[in-house]
């Protein structure tokens, strides 16, 4: 058995950031285990820029994102293992995982921050008739075959799904020599940034068709064609409304899940919306000294909000470690009222002398609305917003002084107001 | 004349009503920042656009390295940059902010690598 104070679960932005405020906070034995075979993360194969512009204040490309934060990794001293895949973690924070060169080792943790990241729906969880044919993947494996790899998956291209990975894949695609035939999107509006629809398919006259769904895939070794249609109120395909679509290539845009099968095995409650864990103002989870942070938590749409997110997991670690978290807890919940879909953290511990940033999402768009935040039926905040849409996250403060003014019974919540 | 345009210069999106008359801006609205500001004027006389591609790397860990225009070039010339850009090639090693081509096209921007290689 080795020891370390802090094992970080996954080396891409969250995990580093974690790692590297521990460090800060100074926190001593810290390890981060990647299953990949560098660190970065999802960033290595986002080559497209827009990333780092609220925490840097300059446009960077993901790989350029990571590097800054590789560079200080590298030149502290957090131990990295790469190659390395997480098996279990126990109930006393033993960290199981397997490499080629170690084999399987066992780390005793005083703390643990979950950084595993999330990953794409696949296929499987569609439904949609059809073979097995080559040529059907998540646009994200097709991201990496294109800007990893070097080669095309395919010439002729049907996107489901307009999140931004489908966006951005959209435009990488036509730039480099493929034919975006079409993006689909069940949902009445798009999921992605409305910059993305811009420079990535008006830029380039690639259709964007909302309340439509591919319903078969045509073809047998080889994708030959989809055929798509309408969906009418409850996302139910309307007859009439089929049309074949030949292409060699459907790629899924179709949604992310925080990867948390490790958070599972260890009971840590999981929040049913974000279908990441339960935590508090600091990240921590249900589970005493184990932290969470980044997409395994809920799916950011910038990086930015990750690093954020990630540093105030690294100081909640640190201070779990080194002794230094207020006696006594005392948790409100924060409700979720009007139109809001989710907050993070879903509870905040009301003897944390600072303020706490509540991040949420909101069900479907809002033009001129106004987001509410109410404390024991005091309208705390009423900020008018232009836009509010699903696919942006947005977020609210809740000062100290308010939380100080706060007792057991208090109640806190945000909504929409239209 | 107006135009509405959503502002592509960060990932907030903004709605910008531009005001012009042939290619005079008489007035930029709805912007959140400078940034918008200058995308909104750009856009109106002579759009342009940052490029995000990859470059083919001899002898590297990845046979492409990620690499982006160091400022933007003209929408129009996207498709010009992209074929100069994949007639290209670069030994390894790269290194991040390396130039790997020059002023591409007469634009005054470099295709510069975002990653190690």
């Amino acid at each position: 058995m080795i020891n370390y104070d802090l094992v970080v679960v996954g080396g891409g932005p969250a995990g580093m950031a974690a790692a590297l405020k521990a460090k800060e906070e100074g926190v001593e034995k810290i390890i981060i285990l990647e299953r990949a075979e560098t660190l970065g993360g999802i960033l290595e194969q986002c080559i497209h820029t827009g990333f780092g512009l609220h925490y840097f204040g300059e446009e960077l490309s993901g790989p350029e994102y990571a590097e800054k934060f590789i560079v200080q990794v590298e030149a502290s001293d957090i131990d990295v293992k790469c190659d390395t895949m997480v098996l279990d973690i126990s109930d006393d924070n033993v960290v199981t995982a397997v490499n080629k060169t170690d084999g399987l080792v066992k780390i005793q943790a005083k703390a643990i921050v979950l950084a595993m990241g999330c990953r794409e729906r696949p296929r499987g969880a569609l439904e949609m008739a059809g073979t097995r044919a080559s040529g059907i993947m998540t646009a994200g494996t097709a991201q990496k075959y294109v800007n990893l790899d070097g080669y095309m998956p395919g010439k002729k291209v049907v996107i489901l799904g307009s999140g931004d990975i489908g966006l951005i894949m959209a435009r990488r695609m036509t730039l480099e020599g493929a034919e975006v035939k079409v993006v689909c999107e069940i949902m009445p509006y798009s999921g992605g940034l409305t910059r993305n629809i811009v420079q990535c398919l008006d830029d380039f006259g690639i259709p964007l068709r909302l309340s439509t769904t591919v319903i078969k895939t045509h073809g047998r070794e080889r994708l030959e064609g989809v055929t798509i249609a309408k969906v009418d109120d409850r996302l139910q395909p309307i007859p009439g409304t089929e049309e074949y679509i030949e292409c060699d290539t459907l790629m899924l845009s179709v949604g992310l899940i925080p990867e948390n099968e490790l958070t599972k095995n260890v009971g840590i409650p999981l929040d049913r919306v974000t279908n990441g864990a339960v935590v508090d103002e600091m990240r921590q989870t249900g589970h005493k000294g184990i932290f969470a942070c980044g997409n395994v938590l809920h799916v950011h749409d910038l990086v930015d909000y990750v690093t954020l997110e990630a540093q105030l997991a690294g100081k909640g670690a640190a201070d779990y470690i080194l002794g230094r978290t207020p006696g006594e807890a005392i948790y409100v919940a924060p409700q979720t009222g009007n139109g809001v879909r989710y907050i993070v953290p879903q509870k905040i511990n009301i003897k944390n002398p600072n303020d706490v940033k509540l991040y949420f999402r909101v069900g479907k768009i809002y033009k001129n609305a106004r987001v509410v935040v109410e404390c024991d039926g005091n309208v705390l905040s009423s900020k008018k917003k232009v836009k509010l849409a699903p696919g942006e996250m947005e977020n609210v403060v809740i000062s100290a002084d308010v939380l100080a003014s706060m007792n057991d019974n208090s109640t806190l919540s945000v909504r929409v107001e239209e | 004349m107006k135009k509405e345009l959503t502002c592509v210069a960060c990932p907030l999106g903004c709605q910008i009503t531009v005001e012009y008359n042939g290619e005079e801006v008489i007035s930029v609205t709805g912007n959140t920042c400078k940034r918008g500001d200058a995308y909104a004027r750009t856009e109106i006389v002579n759009p342009t656009r940052s490029l995000t591609t990859t470059v083919k790397v001899d002898g590297g860990v990845h046979p492409v390295v990620p690499a982006k225009s160091s400022k933007p070039v003209p929408k129009s010339m996207m498709f010009d940059c992209m074929k100069v850009i994949n007639a290209a090639s670069v030994t390894a090693p790269v290194t991040i902010g390396q130039v790997l081509i020059p002023d591409i096209l007469g634009t005054g921007a470099d295709i510069v690598a975002t990653n190690n290689d």
